[in-house]
């Protein structure tokens, strides 16, 4: 496993040696929905009984952590195959497998820091409380590998970089942000309700919202099969389009 | 002598093109062999199979007995190659480059044998500049050292030296050669025909995916055996009817074929007689370039050669 270990390593020197970009950017980004949106809504929401900044930080942590997730697999893989350094990745015993867990864990490790750095400058605006923290856990990080394997996908099918954000600005962004981030889905009209129950990123929300405030618009039990199965669904497309060489063995 | 690379019926087609149209060949332990072509005709489409960047249709590859597809593992742990293009990951320094291609290859703490590279290819100095800041001949050097950083006893050049300049490129053939004599197994794409010349042993050439040659580079060399001899005559002068039948003349200068260096006395004592008087005189040797382009010529629709 020493070539998923370099790999791995690799990928994560990369998007560190950027920091300011990959980490700090988004962070400043969330930062700034927290300030817009509280200091417009505060005085007038609750939802779930919870004042309306101390709800909007879980949504923008895991918001922020998903897509960085995929930013970070899809990036690096339409960079180094637009450059052609995939060739240095492709060249040694590395099985696809590796492959495949390196990007992911690279990509979900990228979505846990950046999300843990959103929370960690917006805690101080709203009081949080840490009702079962495991969940906090677990929905971020498989929300993150869904969202780095779903960059991988994109990654490998994308031969530019504005198919790329095609894929970013006509898939990722709008799941992300229809999925409760802002909101809790009771308050939209009922078939709207229904649309959002069929956005699995509404499910790492309201199971990571959980985490914190011990309330959500679904049991987490459900939201945590359902993203355990798109995890599942996601991971066996990617594999399948690795093993098969798809645009990069040819 | 045991095989280092055996090709075994290889066919590639991609959509309606046939890159690869059966190619056989067996490159023994030790070699320096060469894989000629004109563009197009598959050589990189070969070593992309060897390398497992290109999955053949039909045909088998074997590195040191060890399957490109079925043992991949061991078959690239055997194998370096130095892509033809200039490619390099611009987040690393040269010396992080290398670290993380050994690392690609389950090699750790591989420093000393990395710093030996760098010093061989001239790099020690750029070893902790990123690699965006290397010129594109420094780029080069550091492929090689990529493809060399396993230590693989079977190295393939791409094409390596094209857009290289003349020093490094005698630097590059120095290491190479030096490679070659500890025992490497090396195997060069290249154009420039004189580097083929001076280094490869035995050599394929291929066209339109067939091998349309494949011979020690002495006997490819002994097909267009012999010298051409020009010379060209002072004003108003003409040759004596009897060498004017064996010449050819194209602007004022007029061309012998030569089967051995025996036929040039003959010939300046008939010059002689004649009373000839001579402007220039020039003797060339029969290079790679005449064969290749004769074997291009001849091999028409590019029947294959048999191979050893």
């Amino acid at each position: 496993m020493s070539g998923f270990r370099t790999l791995l390593y690799k990928e994560l020197l990369r998007f560190w040696k950027v920091s300011f970009q990959t980490v700090g950017a988004p962070v400043l980004t969330a930062l700034l929905y927290l300030m817009i949106f509280s200091h417009v809504l505060e005085s007038h929401v609750r939802v779930h009984s919870v004042p309306y900044a101390a709800f909007l930080i879980p949504g923008l942590v895991i918001m922020s952590a998903l897509q960085n997730a995929f930013a970070n697999s899809s990036s690096s893989l339409i960079q180094s195959k637009v450059t052609g350094s995939v060739v240095f990745v492709l060249l040694p015993p590395i099985s696809y497998v590796e492959f495949f867990l390196a990007y992911v864990v690279a990509a979900m490790l990228r979505g846990v820091m950046v999300g843990s750095g959103v929370l960690l400058v917006t805690m101080w605006f709203a009081p949080l409380t840490f009702i079962a923290p495991m969940w906090i856990v677990l929905f971020v990080a498989i929300g993150g590998a869904i969202m780095g394997a779903l960059g991988m996908i994109a990654g490998i099918w994308a031969d530019k970089f504005d198919q790329l954000a095609g894929f970013q600005n006509f898939l990722i962004m709008p799941l992300t942000m229809l999925s409760g981030v802002f909101y809790s889905i009771h308050s939209l009209p009922e078939f709207w309700q229904l649309v959002s129950r069929f956005n699995p990123v509404f499910y790492m929300i309201d199971g990571f919202r959980f985490g914190f405030f011990g309330v959500s618009d679904v049991a987490p039990e459900l939201s945590l099969a359902v993203v355990v199965g798109s995890f599942l669904v996601v991971s066996a497309a990617t594999l399948a389009l690795l093993r098969s060489g798809y645009k990069l063995r040819s | 002598m045991s095989i280092a690379v055996a090709i075994d019926r290889v066919e590639k087609h991609f959509g309606s093109l046939r890159a690869l149209a059966g190619v056989s060949l067996q490159i023994a332990e030790g070699e320096f062999f060469g894989l000629l072509g004109p563009n197009g005709a598959g050589k990189t489409t070969l070593i992309s199979c060897l390398a497992g960047l290109v999955r053949p249709d039909a045909g088998t590859l074997s590195v040191l007995g060890h399957d490109v597809v079925g043992d991949y593992r061991e078959a690239r742990r055997r194998l370096g190659v130095v892509p033809q293009e200039l490619v390099f990951d611009p987040f690393f320094s040269v010396r992080e480059t290398l670290r993380i291609q050994s690392g690609y290859f389950g090699i750790r703490n591989n420093d000393d044998w990395i710093d030996e590279i760098l010093a061989n290819l001239d790099l020690t100095s750029k070893a902790e500049v990123n690699m965006r800041r290397l010129s594109g001949g420094m780029k080069r050097r550091v492929l090689v050292a990529q493809a060399l950083v396993h230590k693989p006893p079977v190295i393939v050049l791409d094409e390596p030296t094209a857009g290289v300049d003349v020093e490094l490129r005698q630097g590059l053939w120095q290491f190479v050669r030096r490679l070659n004599q500890d025992g490497h197994t090396v195997i060069l794409t290249t154009h420039y025909l004189e580097e083929a010349e001076a280094l490869c042993g035995r050599i394929a050439m291929l066209k339109q995916g067939h091998v349309v040659a494949l011979d020690t580079t002495r006997n490819l060399l002994a097909r267009v055996a012999g010298q051409t001899l020009q010379l060209r005559l002072a004003a108003a002068q003409t040759l004596p009817p009897a060498l004017r039948e064996r010449a050819t003349e194209s602007a004022a200068t007029w061309t012998f074929h030569l089967d051995s260096l025996n036929e040039i006395e003959p010939l300046l004592a008939a010059l002689r007689e004649g009373h000839c008087v001579v402007d220039d005189l020039r003797l060339t040797q029969t290079d790679l370039e005449d064969v290749f382009l004769g074997v291009m010529k001849n091999s028409g629709s590019a029947a294959p050669a048999a191979c050893r």
